[in-house]
């Protein structure tokens, strides 16, 4: 298993008021993602769990326009990773920031 | 040890139980002070079907209709539930389930049961017999098991000599005597060089009164979880409950 | 009063739903927490040995709600991971909602067991089964103590091995037409006794021997779901009150059934077979019947009616 760990700045909080979140399941080409509001205001924490080793670029930048398109504020967001692709990591983040700010999906 | 030299030594004073042609083991044995005991069990390696459990079944549901607290020894080789389309096409999950009930229920009505694994015992059959017993003792050439090494290398498509050097790191998942024991799922190991009686008797002694094997497990370094997780799951249950 | 249902319940697939998914649209809505959520991090330890991710449920979420406004415990295997499998962490948590149901007489005296799950992790073999084994006595345990144990099958891993067996333990079992159980699946025993016994890539066989439908008119199951979580909600609802005890009375009862079994269907050699000699007068057409239909036939039934499991 590879273990990754990204940090950034955001711009602001993620609104709402829901402590966490999980989306996804762990199932062959999809992840899982769990939020936490656990952070200050304008950090993010990024920790992925992944047997496919060596895309350490891909996991960066994906979370890097991520943070940039969400402004995630606050969250610490873990990540149980079975061979997804970038654009379903994608979509499964900025799922999980909709649930942690909505309540739901 | 071979099933008549186990009963042998088990029954100093006699036992009335003969092989069957279905492999089916059913009798009672004397105890040193005069007392039964009711043994059920599967011989000869054979493979538990929706016709081996009936008997079992009956005869343990008899022994609970008829009351007192006779104890039961359920003493098992067996390869595993019948690996059947028939048997499965009329539902084996239930009668294996059902066996595993009634000896569940035994212990409840008061009964002591004891299971004794003296040769194989695998998956579906182990769940429905000797797993489903107060306590479960094994003789040293058990060989317990939920599914063989080069089947699970098969199954989980990794190499069985990767499998093989996993096993001697943790007792998690390789078939085994000392795997099973070590998660604890089997309270003791009987030394076939000492009469049987006497270890039985020490072994219906301290019958638990609970499910001690996850404990067991914690204990032996095997299974260093189960016992905190259910112990936790419970504790939030009756926070929330009183919140 | 208003239905509490969850506004998606009547339209969701059970069989496509995730186990959370599954739990939201069951109860009613807002209603459902979680014990040791995934916040906890209580995952396998040992998935990485094998180089495969663990989940932060690991597999099965555990926890109370309520249905039709009565307070329920509940558990559901997420069957798109590891196959829902019963490992050491997974395992324990049903164990420990089990255990805490039979101890705390305060707490709510029905268990929702919604199972979807091959059977044992193979990785965590020793450990799976034996939690399968702690299960089990627990159920029967907590039955002793007047506790309802509904199993609800009818998730894309079915319910197998260790989790057959687990179904077939509870006061009730709710099966969908997807829903599947059994012991050895169709591909283990053609693996080990060759393809003329079990033949697992024929669909129609697979599905007569194993699915929802055969199980139901032999008695294998005691009610019938819609391929919804409406309608497992509805046909749970319908018989939570009807749960057998546990007692030597519920026993000698589901012997006699069982062997009843043998006898009136012993000689049968496939599953149409079965329901002509049960009385259906058109057994060819049990595949094809709506969900309504089919349960008109199974009224007319006397296996699927025994009052005792």
């Amino acid at each position: 298993m590879e273990i990754l760990k990204v940090h950034h700045k955001t711009r602001g909080p993620a609104a709402g008021t829901v402590g966490s979140a999980l989306v996804g399941v762990v199932a062959s080409g999809n992840l899982e993602v769990l939020l936490e509001r656990t952070l200050a205001d304008t950090e993010c924490t990024v920790e992925i769990a992944t047997p496919v080793r060596g895309y350490d670029d891909v996991w960066k930048a994906v979370v890097a326009e991520f943070v940039e398109r969400a402004s995630p504020g606050g969250l610490r967001i873990s990540i149980n990773d079975s061979g997804a692709r970038p654009d379903t990591v994608m979509l499964r983040l900025l799922q999980g920031v909709r649930t942690i700010e909505t309540g739901h999906d | 040890m071979k099933l008549d030299e186990i009963l042998s030594s088990l029954f100093l004073m006699g036992h009335d139980i003969d092989p069957r042609p279905d492999h089916l083991i059913l009798g009672t044995g004397k105890r040193a002070n005069g007392g039964t005991v009711e043994v059920v069990g599967i011989a000869d390696g054979e493979a538990l079907g929706i016709e081996g459990v009936l008997p079992l079944a009956r005869r343990v549901l008899d022994i609970v209709a008829t009351g007192g607290k006779t104890p039961i020894l359920v003493i098992v080789d067996t390869q595993g539930q019948l690996m059947s389309r028939r048997d499965e096409m009329l539902g084996l999950n239930e009668y294996l389930a059902h066996l595993a009930k009634c000896l569940l229920l035994a212990s409840r009505s008061g009964h002591a049961t004891v299971g004794l694994n003296y040769g194989k015992a695998v998956a579906g059959a182990f769940l429905a017999t000797a797993l489903a017993t107060d306590v479960l003792v094994a003789l040293p050439d058990a060989e317990p098991a939920v599914m063989d090494l080069p089947s699970m290398a098969r199954v989980t498509k990794l190499p069985q000599e990767k499998l093989e050097a996993l096993s001697k790191t943790t007792p998690v998942f390789a078939p085994g005597l000392d795997s099973m024991t070590k998660v604890g799922a089997i309270a003791q190991v009987w030394d076939p060089a000492k009469p049987l009686d006497v270890q039985f008797e020490a072994t219906l002694a301290t019958i638990p009164a609970h499910d001690v094997r996850d404990a067991l497990g914690a204990e032996r370094g095997g299974r260093l979880l189960a016992a905190g997780i259910a112990r936790r799951v419970a504790d939030q249950a009756g926070e929330d409950r009183r919140a | 009063m208003t239905d509490p249902k969850h506004p998606s319940a009547d339209t969701a697939s059970w069989f496509l739903s995730t186990a959370r998914e599954r739990l939201t649209g069951l109860l009613d809505p807002g209603s459902f927490a979680e014990f040791l959520p995934p916040t906890e991090r209580a995952q396998s330890p040992h998935l990485a040995l094998f180089d495969l991710p663990a989940a932060f449920d690991d597999g099965m979420v555990v926890g109370r709600g309520r249905l039709g406004r009565r307070a329920v415990l509940v558990a559901a295997q997420e069957g798109q991971f590891m196959g829902g499998t019963f490992a050491e962490v997974s395992g324990a948590k049903l164990v420990g909602l089990l255990r805490a149901a039979r101890d705390d007489p305060k707490l709510p005296r029905i268990v929702l067991l919604l199972l979807d799950s091959g059977g044992v992790r193979l990785q965590e073999a020793n450990a799976g089964e034996l939690a399968v084994a702690e299960v089990m006595r627990a159920i029967v345990e907590a039955r002793g103590f007047g506790v309802t144990v509904i199993a609800l099958v009818g998730g894309r891993a079915g319910a197998f091995g260790g989790a057959g067996l687990t179904a077939a333990t509870c006061s009730r079992i709710v099966i969908s037409e997807q829903g599947r159980t059994g012991v050895s699946g169709p591909e283990v025993i053609e693996t080990n006794k060759g393809v003329e016994e079990f033949d697992s890539q024929d669909k129609a066989l697979v599905w007569s021997v194993t699915g929802g439908r055969n199980r139901r008119l032999l008695g294998g199951a005691d009610a019938y779901a819609g391929d919804t979580v409406a309608g497992f909600r509805d046909a749970v609802l319908a018989l939570i009150d009807r749960a057998p005890p546990f007692d030597l009375v519920t026993l000698r009862a589901e012997q006699r059934r069982l062997a009843d079994r043998i006898e009136c269907l012993g000689a049968c050699n496939s599953a149409v077979e079965m329901w002509v000699a049960l009385g259906i007068a058109e057994p060819q057409t049990i595949r094809n019947l709506d969900d309504a239909a089919f349960a008109e036939i199974v009224k007319g039934l006397r296996g699927a009616a025994y009052e005792a499991r």
